[in-house]
């Protein structure tokens, strides 16, 4: 090679940003500019290798990057200016670290030398974001830009995934400043090594205990989704023949139509799923974290169980729930790990106390197993929507749900049997998530079948962004299940306030499919039941536009399962008159 | 119970607000804390006294260890230990009150590090304890104001906390 090959190239910051994220493997970026941020959105402009995708507002660009990494197991990129511009980004942010998601934010920051002065659009990003980040990191030198961008993907990526927040002032990405420019391969860091593999002994105590249960069960979460390792999951479950439960986060990570999958756990779970867990004697817990939406009263939770804890932020364990055999590791190579020593045990799988332990499992799936009510044909049963949709789909789209009912019976009635189709804000419980999710999506898998699960109150969160995916073309699906209330809130009125509506009824409700076609889009309406599956066919089969598909649904439905509070796993309202 | 957290980071703006942030946001108290850069320019040593239920000291140090720019931390009070606190107190020192607060000084070992005809200031080295002890021996004088660094400390013996 020549001398001239090794001389580093002479980059403005703006331009190494840039520049570091194309090498980084960056497609796409999703953003909005603003004065702080001008320098960058210049060198944008003068390349064509990182594409830029224009939102219509902030939130929206980081639940599309949040998506996209959901979808794809890789950090979104989000750029936002200084101020308001990262302020509106908060959201979102927070939204990705409370589901462990990765993402790298680059907020735009007023000149080094104004801050602290209250200048222009001047907010601490490094302040505001420090709660709701796994990091982040304050741009000093320009010439850290690349140093700084590749340790932001790392940290986002690995270990407990989760947000890293870049903040840039104005001063770090001067055009006429030039440094040289060299992208790191790898980043060393003395005080973040995360674990790469489980304690042995640990695996040996988990096996030993896994193999002697009789009334044994999986609980897995997203953990499982984030650490790639559903196929392991898969052939342990198989393996063991053990019953397997998903926490909404966990869903698809087990085939959702499997003989051995007995639904979501949890605050909605399936009947069988809870009484599974209270009854179990041992639980296998992998990637999950016994969220309160999960365990209901901690004190009342599963009495006979000995809990095996895989995790790899040690913090997730014995958190609410004291673990009796704890495993630190990434999910993967300790399912692996587990696998191995199961082969090479002396113990077996107790299958007598595990057939007698399967015949209980299915007479409470007889038994209930939370089924809506499907004889009243007259009225659009939500849940029967979400069937409907399974159906036409083959259980094979990507669902991108908002916040509420529909987001529920959303993860009940579609049958996940892969990872990451299913796409949802858990931790949060972030309404307008939904739409922006579904157009990340769609943008980075043009070819599937994207739909936004929504509901006319989380939709109008988020509306503007269809403009958005007019520009881009992104031909997403937005099925509203749309019952005139926020009904979730009017459901726990129903349930704790006597019925009293207070602020959960969506008055003066625009026309959505008129809305739709404004925005230079379809829209269709679907009112009775009769109609849902051919109106629902034809939706589907229009693949180069968005489709807003407007269900009005029984304005009265429930979501049940639901737990009693302060219950155990066990205690559940099954309809508007059963309880446990 | 009380805990001493010792831990050992990155000397980087920003650390330690997250460390405190860390403490305000999950509910956590802090009972004293101080930190320096150590003899490696690069590192700072936090020491943090808190008080709470070992589960709760559990999660907090875990916690800790999450936070990207801390190297390493140990709980000193999980071993043998040598704590050591600093005070310095501004005491009325006049009439027969100025022979007293002499005496009291001398008992507990302490310095008199500034003197004017009507007041000293003290300096008291020692672990939480004797410190809580000279301040109540001082009860009878009029005490003017008091600093204290909070609790440093080190595990006895060969261990260390380092890289
Ligand atoms: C309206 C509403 C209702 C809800 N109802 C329910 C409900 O009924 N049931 C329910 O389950 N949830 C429900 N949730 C969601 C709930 O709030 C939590 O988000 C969810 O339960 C958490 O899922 P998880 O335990 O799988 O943890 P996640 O938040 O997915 O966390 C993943 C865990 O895995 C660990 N991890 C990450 N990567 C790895 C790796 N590579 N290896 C090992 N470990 C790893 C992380 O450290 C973490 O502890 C509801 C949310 C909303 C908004
Ligand atoms: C940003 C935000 N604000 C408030 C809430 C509280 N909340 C949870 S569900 C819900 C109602 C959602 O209504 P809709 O989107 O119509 O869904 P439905 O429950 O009717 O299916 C509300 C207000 C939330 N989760 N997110
Ligand atoms: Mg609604």
């Amino acid at each position: 090679m020549t001398q001239a090959a090794h001389e580093p190239e002479m980059l403005s910051g703006g331009e190494m940003l840039i520049r570091s994220l194309k090498d980084q493997g960056v497609e796409f970026i999703y953003g909005y500019p603003g004065g702080a941020v001008l320098h960058i959105y210049d060198a944008i402009h003068n390349q064509s290798d990182v594409k830029h995708i224009l939102v219509r507002h902030e939130q929206a660009a980081t639940h599309m990057a949040d998506a996209y990494a959901r979808a794809s197991g890789k950090a979104g990129v989000v750029l936002v200016t200084s101020g308001p511009g990262a302020t509106n980004a908060i959201t979102g942010i927070a939204t990705a670290y409370m589901d462990s998601i990765p993402m790298v934010v680059i907020t735009g920051q007023v000149m080094s030398h104004l801050i602290g002065d209250d200048a222009f659009q001047e907010t601490d990003m490094m302040g505001l974001s420090r709660p709701i980040v796994k990091h982040n990191i304050s741009v000093r030198d320009p010439a850290d830009i690349p140093t700084i961008v590749k340790k932001a993907f790392y940290i986002a990526e690995s270990g407990r995934p989760g947000p890293v927040v870049i903040d840039i002032p104005k001063d770090m990405t001067m055009p006429n400043e030039k440094f040289p420019y060299e992208y790191p391969d790898r980043i060393k860091m003395r005080s973040y090594n995360p674990v790469k593999k489980g304690h042995s002994g640990q695996i040996r105590k988990a096996v030993n205990a896994l193999l002697q249960a009789k009334r044994p069960i999986i609980y897995s979460g997203g953990g499982v989704i984030l650490g790639k390792a559903s196929k392991e999951l898969t052939q342990l479950a198989r393996q063991l023949n053990y019953p397997v439960t998903n926490t909404l986060m966990g869903l698809g990570a087990f085939p959702g139509t499997d003989r051995q999958f007995i639904g979501m756990l949890g605050m909605h779970g399936a009947y069988e799923a809870n009484m599974t867990m209270h009854n179990a004697d041992l639980i296998l817990a992998i990637g999950a974290r016994f969220d309160d939406r999960v365990t209901n009263n901690p004190a009342k939770f599963c009495p006979d169980a000995t809990i095996i804890h895989i995790d790899i932020d040690p913090a997730s364990i014995s958190k609410i729930i004291q673990a009796d055999i704890p495993i630190v590791g990434p999910v993967k190579p300790v399912l692996k790990e587990m696998l191995e020593q199961i082969e090479q045990s002396k113990l077996r799988v107790d299958d007598e106390a595990l057939g007698l332990w399967w015949e209980q499992i299915e007479e409470w799936r007889q038994r209930h197993g939370g089924r809506y009510r499907s004889d009243d044909s007259e009225k659009m049963k939500p849940q029967h929507v979400i069937e409907t949709l399974c159906k036409i789909t083959n259980g094979d789209a990507y669902i991108c749900s908002d916040v509420g009912q529909h987001q529920m019976f959303a993860a009940q009635y579609y049958k996940y049997n892969k990872p990451n189709r299913w796409i949802n804000s858990g931790g949060l419980g972030t309404m307008g998530f939904g739409l922006p999710a579904a157009m990340g999506v769609q943008l980075n898998y043009p070819d599937a079948a994207v739909v936004c699960v929504t509901g006319e109150g989380s939709i109008q969160m988020n509306i503007q962004e269809l403009a958005t995916c007019k520009q881009y073309q992104l031909p997403v699906k937005v099925l509203c299940l749309n019952n005139g209330y926020l009904g979730m809130v009017r459901q726990w009125q129903d349930m704790n306030y006597e019925s009293r509506y207070s602020n959960s009824y969506v008055d003066s409700l625009p026309d959505f499919v008129a809305l739709a076609e404004a925005y230079g889009h379809a829209g269709i309406r679907i009112e009775s039941p009769d109609e849902l599956e051919a109106k629902l066919t034809e939706a589907m089969a229009i693949t180069d536009k968005v489709v807003f598909i407007d269900v009005l649904i029984d304005p009265d439905e429930h979501v049940y399962p639901m737990q009693v509070p302060g219950g155990s796993m066990a205690d559940m309202f099954l309809s508007k008159t059963e309880r446990t | 119970m009380r805990h001493i957290i010792s831990v050992l980071m990155e000397n980087e703006a920003g650390a330690l607000a997250r460390v405190v942030g860390l403490f305000a946001q999950r509910g956590y108290n802090i009972e004293s804390l101080n930190v320096a850069p150590t003899d490696d320019q690069t590192l700072s040593r936090l020491t943090l006294v808190t008080k709470g239920e070992d589960r709760v000291v559990e999660q907090i140090t875990k916690h800790l260890n999450k936070l990207i720019e801390v190297v390493k931390l140990v709980d000193l009070t999980e071993g043998s230990h040598i704590e050591r606190e600093l005070m310095m107190v501004k005491v009325r020192a006049t009439g027969a009150q100025r022979e007293e607060v002499k005496r009291t000084c001398d008992i507990f070992r302490g310095q008199i590090i500034d003197v004017t005809p009507t007041t000293y200031t003290i300096q008291v080295t020692g672990n939480e304890e004797k410190v809580n002890a000279f301040m109540d021996a001082l009860s009878g004088a009029t005490i003017m104001e008091v600093v204290r660094t909070g609790v440093s400390g080190l595990a006895r013996g060969d261990k260390t906390l380092s890289l």
